[in-house]
């Protein structure tokens, strides 16, 4: 974890940003969840309304093991960028020795940045390569996790399972598990 | 669980046992959490065909003897004042939460402030008072709704809880209280439950005669004194040596917790006081610290409302600046900081 | 000569849901009849004590301080809402409003068509007499067309004031009311009939039927510029042209 101003808290922060529809929010979300799981302090801050439907949505997720005063951040420790737009909006914000994770599927070119970790992850290819497209945002975060170390892979599966056990549907969490092992591997 | 779920299910563990509410972004997860939960503890629900609907079937639901909750944002709350007004002239308990957003008009549905004035000073016409509380937190905004159902019965007045979007949409680790057995809590021996064995009750706040208005305002100015008296809360971070102190209350003040370890990281000595009851004020415990610090700066997701209470209480005995974002911005730490910052050299 | 009262049959007297105030209404208006028949209505179907009336903003204001049951004020248009949120929390109770013209059909047309529309088990009393009465005699949504009043005074112009709304009329398009009617009170007959529909509206409720209306025809000799008995002629060879009496729904 990241050493805060004065040490007096540890703390990590994401931005999760992307389309409408990538499921930037639902990622953030379980994020959050498994952070709470972990016994961490977590805030989860989305991005709402007309933003949500259609347009760009982002959301904050805050994992600390103090308590945590602002859910806003200034300089996050890591932006998961999943399109073009988002890394325009975001790349600047990000904290010096940051994390910017781009989703190379979509984004083209390169961050301006040079003091910052940066990860490639094609992960619309990965997910089209596991069967589905949809899945690109747990690889995503699969991916994340690994970079930042901040929670285990069998944590984030097993609080995903959990979050979608009430959807019918063990083809989606299937899936879903496949992506977040795809994206751990791939850096 | 977001914000906005969490004071819902807060209110049915309160007893709240009616709702009745109307869409708009961003509290549409109160009233869509209370369509779905309220009717599993014999609670009633309506999704009315406006504001003024809802909380007049607040008022006729209040009158029943049911702890009753209606919530909205800003343009809803609006339309929700005359019913508050008659709330407060017949002295019927309600609670109100108000998910704030931009405004005035149509505004937007981003975090905004800009209700203070509406909130604590009128907004319905006539000489009441509504006691209104302002969470930082979603663990508060739990808290101060139960409260909030306690304070309205005690004392037979509305009771606003003013939160706001960013509150109201995001999550963050909570503890549920245990829920209330509203089957216990103490009788309502004014509400209307049939006249069986009784006279008749009658809730009203028509009183023709001016001498009867004037005496049943005074009573109920008595009352208030007594909230100013005994329900006054706030809470201070870092004050005892500060130079400096931001008042801030609701989302804001949460922000400002960070600017507080921030500063301090930097030497700055800052300190925090948040008003929770935002009606009754604290101003005592301003006034208080006004002589220890030489600045008090006053942070609000508006344009300046409840810096002219911290005035009243401060007067001159420190300086006593503004700084606010209008719109729906939000301000991050660092704005806030760099305002400390500037009013410290 | 002194009368023995023992022989004697009392065929009429003070409903006991009436309390011993004094009705503030003018001479000769008819919301005296309506007040008295309710009262009635009440006695007879053995309900005072669950009884609650919801008042409206205008002359029956304080109608609470002549029942004998427990009463509401209602904020002006919105005593349908209120009376839903009695009813929903307390069906035991039998919810009553009493609402004027301005307050049903103008100012709370909202209210007073959606909880008509979810089909509140209440009973709405609307009284119609085609004049805004405690304010001073102003232009109501129901002044027929011609009709003069303080604001319209040459007469109601269908050109710049719309047309009178048959409140009942509409209430009865919609699926869940189950008792819609518009009753006069211009002679005895027509006193009778109000007081069987007045009746019926009631025991809708108390068998949990659901939403009934009863609007009543009514005048206001005060602001109307009439003697009553002047009224009475104007409602039954006039007003009754616009707002034709009848059952509008009866549905079993």
């Amino acid at each position: 974890m990241a050493t805060l101003w004065t040490g007096i808290s540890m703390e990590e922060s994401f931005v999760f940003a992307g389309f409408g529809g990538q499921g930037v929010i639902l990622t953030g979300k379980l994020l959050a969840q498994a952070g709470a799981d972990y016994g961490l302090q977590v805030t989860w801050l989305p991005s709402y309304g007309p933003e949500m439907r259609g347009g760009t949505a982002n959301c904050t997720v805050i994992l600390s093991n103090e308590p945590i005063g602002s859910p806003v951040v200034d300089n996050p420790t890591a932006l998961v960028a999943m399109n073009l737009p988002s890394l325009d909006r975001f790349e600047k914000t990000v904290a010096k020795a940051g994390t910017i994770l781009i989703n190379s599927s979509l984004v083209a070119r390169p961050t301006e940045r040079d003091d910052v970790r940066v990860l490639n992850v094609p992960a619309n290819d990965i997910a089209v390569s596991l069967g589905n497209s949809q899945a690109a945002n747990m690889v995503a975060l699969g991916a994340i996790i690994k970079a930042t170390g901040i929670i285990s892979l069998e944590l984030i599966k097993s609080t995903m399972v959990r979050m979608l056990s009430h959807k019918d549907s063990a083809n989606l969490i299937a899936v879903n598990q496949q992506a977040l092992e795809a994206g751990y591997s791939a850096l | 669980m977001t914000g906005n779920e969490a004071m819902a299910e807060a209110a049915i563990r309160a007893g709240c046992r009616a709702y009745f509410g109307y869409p708009i972004t961003p509290q549409n997860e109160i009233l869509e959490y209370m369509a779905g939960h309220i009717p599993a503890v014999g609670g009633a629900f309506i999704q009315a065909e406006s504001e003024i609907a809802a909380i007049n079937m607040c008022y006729g639901a209040s009158a029943a003897g049911v702890r009753t909750m209606t919530s909205s944002s800003s343009p809803g709350i609006s339309l929700k004042m005359e019913g508050i007004s008659y709330l407060a002239g017949a002295d019927l308990p309600c609670v109100i939460i108000n998910v704030a957003r931009g405004g005035p008009g149509l505004g937007n549905i981003a975090p905004a402030q800009g209700d203070y004035f509406q909130a604590t000073k009128g907004g319905g016409h006539g000489d009441y008072r509504m006691i209104v509380l302002g969470p930082a937190t979603i663990a508060e905004a739990i808290e101060l709704v139960m409260l909030a159902f306690d304070l309205a019965d005690k004392y037979r007045v509305p009771v606003m809880v003013l939160s706001d979007g960013m509150l109201g949409q995001m999550m963050e680790p909570i503890m549920l209280p245990e829920p209330v057995d509203p089957t216990l809590l103490p009788a309502k021996p004014w509400a209307l439950s049939g006249a069986r064995g009784r006279d008749p009750n009658v809730v009203t706040s028509y009183f023709i005669d001016p001498g009867d208005l004037n005496r049943i305002n005074t009573q109920r100015q008595s009352r208030y004194h007594q909230i100013e008296e005994n329900e006054i809360r706030y809470r201070e971070t870092e004050t005892s040596d500060a130079t400096i102190i931001i008042v801030a209350y609701g989302a804001v003040a949460r922000i400002a917790r960070t600017v507080v370890v921030m500063a301090r990281s930097q030497g700055i000595k800052l300190g925090l006081v948040q008003p929770i009851t935002l009606w009754p004020f604290p101003y005592a415990p301003l006034r208080a610290l006004s002589s220890q610090v030489n600045t008090i700066l006053t942070v609000e997701m508006s344009a300046g409302q409840m810096v002219e209470d911290v005035r009243l209480a401060v007067a001159d005995r420190a300086k006593t600046p503004f700084y606010g974002e209008l719109g729906g911005l939000v301000p991050t730490p660092k704005d806030i900081l760099r305002e400390v910052k500037r009013n410290v050299s | 000569m002194s009368v023995n009262m023992d022989n004697m049959v009392k065929v009429f007297e003070r409903p006991r849901s009436l309390t011993d105030a004094q009705f503030s209404y003018c001479p000769g208006c008819h919301h005296g009849l309506v007040t008295r028949i309710i009262a009635h209505t009440i006695d007879e179907l053995g309900i005072q004590d669950r009884a609650v009336v919801v008042t409206p903003v205008g002359c029956s204001v304080i109608m609470y301080e002549w029942f004998r049951c427990d009463g509401i004020q209602a904020a002006h248009g919105r005593a349908c809402a209120v009376a839903t949120g009695i009813k929903r929390v307390n069906p035991n109770l039998i919810v009553f409003t009493y609402q004027g013209d301005g307050d049903l059909a103008a100012i709370g047309t909202a209210e007073s068509i959606h909880a008509a529309n979810r089909g509140e088990n209440i009973t709405v009393v609307f009284i119609n007499n085609q004049i805004y009465g405690m304010t001073g005699g102003q232009m109501a949504p129901t002044t027929v067309v011609g009709q003069r009043t303080t604001s319209c005074p040459n007469g109601r112009n269908a050109q710049i004031a719309g047309y009178p709304i048959r409140f009942a009329e509409v209430i009865a398009q919609l699926d869940a009311p189950v008792y819609v009617t518009r009753q006069a009170l211009y002679d005895q007959k027509r006193i009778m009939a109000a007081s069987r529909a007045i009746k019926k509206a009631f025991q809708c409720q108390v068998e949990g039927r659901g939403y009934s209306l009863v609007e009543i025809l009514t005048n206001c000799p005060t602001n109307w510029r009439m003697s009553p008995v002047e009224a009475n002629s104007h409602l039954m060879n006039e007003v009754i042209r616009t707002f034709p009496l009848g059952d509008f729904v009866d549905r079993d």
